[in-house]
């Protein structure tokens, strides 16, 4: 089954903001890691079998124009909770991966209606009450992404034979990370104590092998949410949409189904 | 022409087979090798150095700071900057630099260079730098704004500098609602404020525009005469001529009674296995949003292993062969020199002398002859050659202060 996707762009705050989408059904607003994605993934996918998803780019990363203003990840959930009015999207659940969980938590911490259901998956935005999230400032473009997968063969498998291009993409995206989180790096310290608002049922899900968010910000989140299940996928690392991505978008399909 | 003696301050007492085992000499490799008891003897060892150095006749003792790494010991320049205001009576205490993205209060940057400056009687030069990849990772300073935190905290330092206050600042990085410091300058209309860079074109622009003189440091012949073109077609556009007034140049010089000796220290230079500031990571040196979106496509393919060096590694008999180390006798290091003041014209000149690990001894006798023989007859060749500093050339300290502005003069601020 192949799926057809449809890229546009919205002007939100004054910048370009590029959006994939495809399917149709109910709406899966999905937000990528701090390291951008592919403009294609098999997990997107999958989730367009069933679902109406939008992927945007976050303003900055990938094709999306940077907002020199931009200092926060809230400002960049206002801009997508602003992207979404654009998109005259609504009763919609939201996919954060990473670095995008962070910011999914954020709208829904703005807005506690909003979401239909949330899924965050491995979030960032908490600080771990055991461990730290892994510093990419101090390690090489390859290692930091590599470091996110169980599996090498699965790194291997996205990115293949790294290009010249990707390389670029990721010291922006880095770039990009820094410019909004740097300090304190990838953690809110006022989060964990707006979540408690949120309606939207949750479904924290996290990798086993998960070497760049320590799984105690999980629990966290669980904790801080008023309707949150946790599961963890074995053999899996930070990038669980990119290694197991039938798997995550089983779980996401049928969570979302159910809410 | 200034000439000044410059140090790293190297952390020589370390164990330097640890940091090769470790693989990095820099930022994260552990301090449990410093050893505090030899940290002591070398502070004071590089005191003693200073004022011998203004004893036999340097005219200005150049300092700068860097963190997490035995390359150099300083981790505050304004402590000894502090220190030589009050034990020397007449080099200038040149800075270069204060990295003022690393400073969160610029209010306290500009009264501690008051301070210095009073407490000097009117000596200090105040350099400011950004500050190399690895400070920013050292301090927890955003690299990404570094550019940009560097001219906001100038132009706060300047407005103090030459503004009364109380005033207020509301920027971008920096928000002071009360800005009135009970220390000012002595220097009028301020301390002159010198800029040293490697490699950053933007940075040469800017330095330009402000009509300050810039520091090429060790840059080879081709690459500095590159840079005072570009600075020089900046003054243009802002309407002055650039002279030696404006262009310094620091290059590594160790002298010594014989040729071999010379030699066998200057090898020393090369003691972070020819790295300046130590073996380290590239993604280190230049963290993302750090440098010029310009020099991305080529960073990233030479971070990751697949291209060489853009600087280059050059061995010690090839830095020698092109006159990026100088070493040998009096003469002979005169020689060169003047080779190189004839192809380079700077009114300013820093002599790194002293690097890596050499002896007490061996650096005392560099000091004495780089300063009492070779300065002497580099400043009257510089002299024939009409290479004035800026003192001599009765330089503005800002562009704001020039009179001699030409009608197509673009504002630079």
């Amino acid at each position: 089954m192949s799926v057809v996707w449809t890229d546009t762009v919205k002007e939100i705050a004054g910048c370009k903001i590029h959006v994939s989408r495809a399917g149709t059904g109910p709406t899966v607003l999905v937000l990528h890691h701090d390291i951008g994605t592919p403009d294609r993934l098999p997990f997107y996918d999958a989730l367009a079998a069933n679902f109406d998803v939008i992927v945007p780019h976050h303003p900055g990363w990938g094709k999306s124009e940077r907002p020199q203003w931009l200092r926060h990840p809230r400002d960049i959930a206002a801009m997508t909770t602003w992207l979404l009015a654009e998109l005259d999207a609504s009763d919609v659940s939201v996919v954060g991966l990473g670095f995008g969980g962070w910011i999914a938590a954020e709208m829904a911490s703005q807005s506690p209606s909003t979401f239909r259901s949330m899924v965050l998956v491995a979030p960032m935005g908490i600080k771990p009450p055991e461990g730290f999230i892994a510093d990419q400032a101090i390690v090489s473009y390859i290692d930091y992404p590599k470091s996110g997968f169980h599996d090498q063969a699965a790194f291997e498998a996205v990115y293949g034979g790294i290009s010249v291009d990707q390389l670029e993409q990721w010291d922006i995206c880095r770039e990009m990370s820094f410019r909004t989180a740097w300090k304190p790096y990838m953690y809110s310290q006022t989060l964990p104590h707006l979540l408690g608002g949120v309606r939207a049922p949750s479904l924290v899900i996290w990798g086993d092998d998960d070497r760049i968010v320590p799984i105690s910000a999980g629990h966290v989140y669980t904790r801080s949410l008023r309707n949150a299940t946790m599961t963890t996928v074995a053999a899996c690392g930070h990038f669980a949409e990119m290694e197991k991505p039938a798997e995550i978008a089983k779980l996401v399909t049928n969570f979302v189904n159910a809410s | 022409m200034h000439m000044m003696y410059f140090t790293e301050q190297p952390m020589s007492a370390y164990d330097a087979k640890a940091g090769l085992a470790y693989g990095a000499t820099a930022l994260t490799f552990s301090n449990s090798h410093f050893d505090p008891v030899e940290g002591s003897r070398l502070y004071n060892e590089y005191l003693e150095d200073y004022l011998l150095a203004e004893e036999y006749g340097a005219d200005g003792i150049m300092l700068n700071e860097h963190h997490n790494a035995p390359f150099c010991m300083q981790a505050k320049t304004n402590i000894f900057a502090s220190i030589l205001a009050a034990t020397t009576k007449r080099v200038k205490i040149v800075i270069l630099g204060n990295p003022l993205p690393l400073c969160d209060n610029p209010i306290r940057m500009a009264e501690e260079l008051a301070m210095i400056d009073m407490i000097s009687r009117g000596r200090l030069v105040p350099g400011f730098v950004r500050g190399g990849g690895q400070e920013q990772l050292a301090s927890g300073v955003n690299p990404a704004y570094n550019r940009e935190r560097f001219i906001e905290a100038h132009d706060l330092v300047q407005k103090i500098w030459s503004e009364p206050g109380p005033f207020r600042w509301e920027g971008t990085h920096y928000q002071h609602r009360t800005v009135n410091p009970w220390a000012v300058p002595m220097q009028k209309p301020y301390p002159r404020v010198w800029v040293p860079g490697v490699l950053s074109k933007e940075t040469i622009t800017w330095t330009a525009q402000q009509r300050y003189p810039y520091i090429a440091l060790n840059t080879s012949i081709d690459h500095t005469r590159e840079i005072w073109k570009q600075y020089s077609d900046t003054a243009a556009d802002c309407g002055y001529t650039a002279g030696p007034e404006n262009f310094g140049y620091l290059i590594r010089v160790h002298v010594q009674d014989t040729e071999e000796k010379a030699l066998k220290n200057a090898r020393e230079f090369m003691w972070m296995q020819g790295e300046f500031t130590g073996l380290a990571h590239p993604v280190w040196a230049n963290p993302s949003g750090y440098f010029s979106p310009s020099g991305r496509r080529g960073f990233v393919q030479f971070a990751t292993g697949r291209a060489v060096n853009p600087r280059g590694n050059p061995s010690f008999e090839e830095q020698i062969a092109s006159t990026m180390i100088v070493a040998g006798t009096p003469d002979q290091v005169i020689e060169k020199l003047k080779y190189i003041v004839q192809n380079t014209r700077p009114g300013i000149m820093g002599i790194w002398a002293n690097d890596g690990n050499v002896s007490r001894e061996d650096r005392q006798r560099c000091i004495k002859l780089l300063c009492g023989e070779v300065m002497p007859a580099i400043k009257e060749y510089g002299k024939s050659l009409g290479l004035n500093d800026p003192w001599e050339a009765n330089a503005p300290v800002h562009l704001r202060y020039s009179t001699d502005l030409k009608a197509r003069a673009a504002a630079a601020e």
